[in-house]
């Protein structure tokens, strides 16, 4: 069994770190802050290791199929008997992977921070807030309740909200981080009903028993639910549905993905950690964490959890092709990449081979949160020594910053899908899965596959070739130092080399062993196509010419379409502005005025009339006074001797 | 000659009380006023002293209670007068009609 104290020191231990920060920060920690914080994620990182070490090779599996352990769980709210909300670890390979994931890329970045935002002020801030962060996102991982996970999903949201809004005084990352907040609480709004059906139906939050009562054909709890449905779709679907919007909401995808371009406002180690390598496949996890409910009791849904993926992925892939901020490029890369996860789960079904595609999602996540977190980190660095986001600006960085430049060539060739690197391998599982179960997903993902390659060398070559910077800034800083170029080169280690992990054979949607091998036939048309991207790419940025402008000239209004977001934003203001705050807004406004106000005021103008009319009986005179006195007497001793005996 | 019995009493009371409401009501002169007030406490008295004598001869409450109303009545005319004079000083007037600022 796996050892409680590890898993908890793991969770804990960024917590302990949060607090210390946060409650002692600027009194004891203003200088060695962040070193104290690197130092017990370090602590946690490793513990993490060890117990996905122990778990895959000791004592996880019984007869080669990996199962769930619970080795810590308490009750924290008994509704009834049956219903109640427990707090625990569950350990299973998801969990367990994205353990090692969360604690190794909060790792790197805590370690790159030291050296990126030194000079800034409210640094042991910064670090608390990168420890509430982590503590949020390991105890969702770790979740053995649905309803545990929802608490730590609206931690996690916070802790984001916090960190893009870190620069406060900055007007666009104020509106950044409430954007944020408000789109994804908005999403989250459907996982809570969705809990709440998922409950309804299998009468437990408990995450084993819900998936076993669900998924089992014939129990009782499928029996009941099958009788509820709304508009003609069974309550389970709705589920399902919802529960997938608040995943969707969380990992940005099409339509909710507007939040994460905007969230780039954050310090950039926070959009390596939160906005592309951890939080944002929260959604992603939460839907493999389920996946055996929406594969057997809600395959329908499963259908829609793979076209949303792959519209995303393939919209975002198209804008990402004609931004200029080096940090937007990156960001719809990751809603594309997290599209890829998605759609991966789509097409995968429950058990055996059928369920390549889940493999293939978490493998996925696995290599691109590596390559993900080294692209921002290294845009990080040349952020940092051009002091500007703007691919304009940039140029022949190669001889300035040699090792981001390598590191991030890595990168590129990773997220291209070039072999021998991390990325091909996950990627070509992925799209074996399409191919397998759904061809039109399939085309669509070698689209983006190509215009992946496109849009991460076009990243590239304007940075790193192309006209030579000049440096006008009097300060010349290199790359930063030892901190900030550790993380770049462990993740390039991790970009480059992951993909040789035997992925499958540690996690599959059954827990059973999935042999997976290379088909060098059904790579050659995805390799090519990412080559040909590579190539265009090359031919249009690697030296300045007008190339670039005459291919945006000559597809004229998808560029324009696409440099806009596809009018996304703006769809969203519009129903936002004129129908809900002018129609609906108005609508109610005026309801409060005058119905609700006008019931107040009514309310007051009679008193007002009524004082006004008997306001002569205080007339001053003692004697009139006396004279109702008198009266009053007089009709009691009346009641009281004749009425009332 | 005939005993004065309850019923005389009472009727003397009952008129004793009506004259000082009357007094009450009709003088503008708030010593006025007040001798009237004396009227109609002095009234319940003696409807004490009469119920003590004629229904309950063997006790005493009746009594006190007349004992006690007389040193009330003291106690509020020394009030009354002390309000009186400073009304006088205010308003160079005892009319109870000019007292009339607490109105609305």
């Amino acid at each position: 069994m796996p050892n409680v104290t590890i898993i908890a020191l793991i969770v804990l231990l960024p917590l302990a770190a949060f607090l210390l920060l946060g409650l002692f920060g600027k009194s004891l920690f203003n200088k060695g802050g962040g070193i104290v914080a690197t130092m017990m994620m370090l602590v946690s990182a490793v513990l993490a290791l060890y117990t996905a070490y122990q778990y895959f090779f000791v004592y996880g599996s019984t007869g080669g199929v990996y199962h769930q352990c619970i080795p810590w769980q308490i009750t924290w709210l008994q509704f009834y008997n049956g219903l109640s909300i427990n707090i625990g670890f569950l350990v299973d390979p998801i969990s367990v992977i994205m353990l090692v994931v969360v604690t190794f890329i909060s790792l790197m970045v805590h370690i790159y921070s030291l050296g990126y935002m030194k000079g800034e002020g409210r640094l042991p801030v910064y670090f608390a807030f990168l420890g509430l962060f982590t503590f949020s996102m390991l105890g969702l991982v770790l979740a053995s309740n649905i309803f545990q996970t929802y608490i730590f999903w609206e931690l996690v949201g916070v802790s984001s909200f916090l960190l893009i809004g870190f620069y406060y005084n900055r007007p666009s990352a104020v509106a950044a981080c409430k954007k944020a907040f408000i789109v994804t609480r908005f999403a989250d709004l459907g996982f809570l009903i969705g809990i709440l059906i998922f409950s309804f139906c299998a009468n437990t939050l408990d995450f084993s028993t819900l998936i076993q009562r669900l998924t089992a054909t014939g129990s009782n709890e499928v029996k009941t639910a099958a009788t509820y449905s709304f508009m003609g779709i069974s309550a389970l679907s709705w589920g399902a549905v919802l529960v997938f919007i608040g995943g969707a909401g969380k990992s940005a995808m099409f339509p909710l993905h507007i939040w994460l371009p905007d969230a780039m406002e954050g310090p950039t180690p926070v959009s390596a950690l939160i906005h592309a390598a951890t939080m944002v496949v929260a959604g992603v996890y939460l839907v493999a964490r389920l996946f055996p409910v929406f594969a057997i009791a809600t395959p329908g849904v499963l259908q829609i959890v793979g076209w949303v993926g792959a519209v995303s992925a393939i919209i975002a892939a198209v804008i990402a092709c004609t931004q200029t901020d080096i940090k937007r490029v990156l960001a719809y890369s990751t809603m594309s990449q997290i599209g890829f996860m998605m759609f991966a789960l789509g097409v995968s079904n429950y058990g055996g081979e059928q369920g390549l595609g889940y493999t293939a999602a978490m493998f996925h996540l696995f290599t691109h949160a590596m390559f993900k977190a080294l692209l921002f980190l290294g845009a990080g660095s040349v952020i940092h020594y051009v002091h500007n986001n703007d691919m304009a600006a940039m140029g022949g960085l190669r001889k300035q910053l040699p090792i981001t430049h390598i590191t991030f060539l890595i990168a590129c060739l990773a997220i291209a899908g070039i072999p021998p690197f991390a990325g091909f391998f996950s990627k070509e599982e992925i799209l074996l899965a399409a191919y397998q179960h759904n061809t039109a997903i399939y085309y669509i993902a070698l689209v983006t596959s190509g215009l992946t390659a496109f849009y991460m060398f076009r990243l590239y070559f304007s940075i790193f070739w192309g006209k030579p910077y000049e440096n006008h800034s009097a300060h010349r800083h290199g790359e930063g130092g030892f901190v900030m170029v550790l993380p770049l080169v462990l993740l390039a280690v991790g970009a480059a080399a992951a993909g040789f992990i035997p992925f499958g054979h540690f996690v599959t949607s059954d827990g059973s062993r999935l042999e997976s091998s290379v088909h060098v036939q059904f790579s050659l048309l995805p390799v090519g196509l990412a080559l040909a991207g590579i190539f265009i790419a090359t031919w249009m940025y690697k030296t300045d010419s007008d190339r670039p402008a005459r291919v945006a000239a000559s597809i004229g209004g998808l560029y324009k379409a696409a440099y806009h977001k596809f009018y996304i934003d703006e769809v969203y203001v519009f129903i936002t502005k004129k129908i809900l705050f002018n129609g609906i807004g108005k609508l109610a406004a005026w309801f409060d005025r005058s119905i609700v106000d006008g019931l107040v005021n009514l309310t007051g103008t009679c008193t007002v009339a009524i004082s006004r009319g008997i306001k002569k009986m205080q007339s001053g005179k003692v004697q009139g006074y006396a004279l109702y006195f008198l009266a009053g007497v007089i009709v009691l001793a009346t009641l009281f001797i004749y009425v009332w005996k | 000659m005939m005993q004065p019995g309850l019923y005389h009493i009472l009727f003397i009371s009952t008129a004793l009380f009506f004259m000082g409401v009357y007094g009450f009501f009709t003088r503008r002169n708030l010593v006025t006023m007040l001798m009237s007030l004396e009227l109609v406490l002095n009234s319940v008295n003696l409807n004490f002293i009469a119920f003590n004598k004629y229904v309950w001869p063997g006790k005493m409450d009746g009594l006190f209670f007349a004992l006690f109303i007389i040193a009330i009545a003291a106690a509020e005319a020394a009030v009354a007068i002390a309000i009186i004079i400073n009304l006088y000083r205010n308003h160079k007037s005892i009319d109870v009609n000019d007292a009339e600022d607490l109105k609305y």
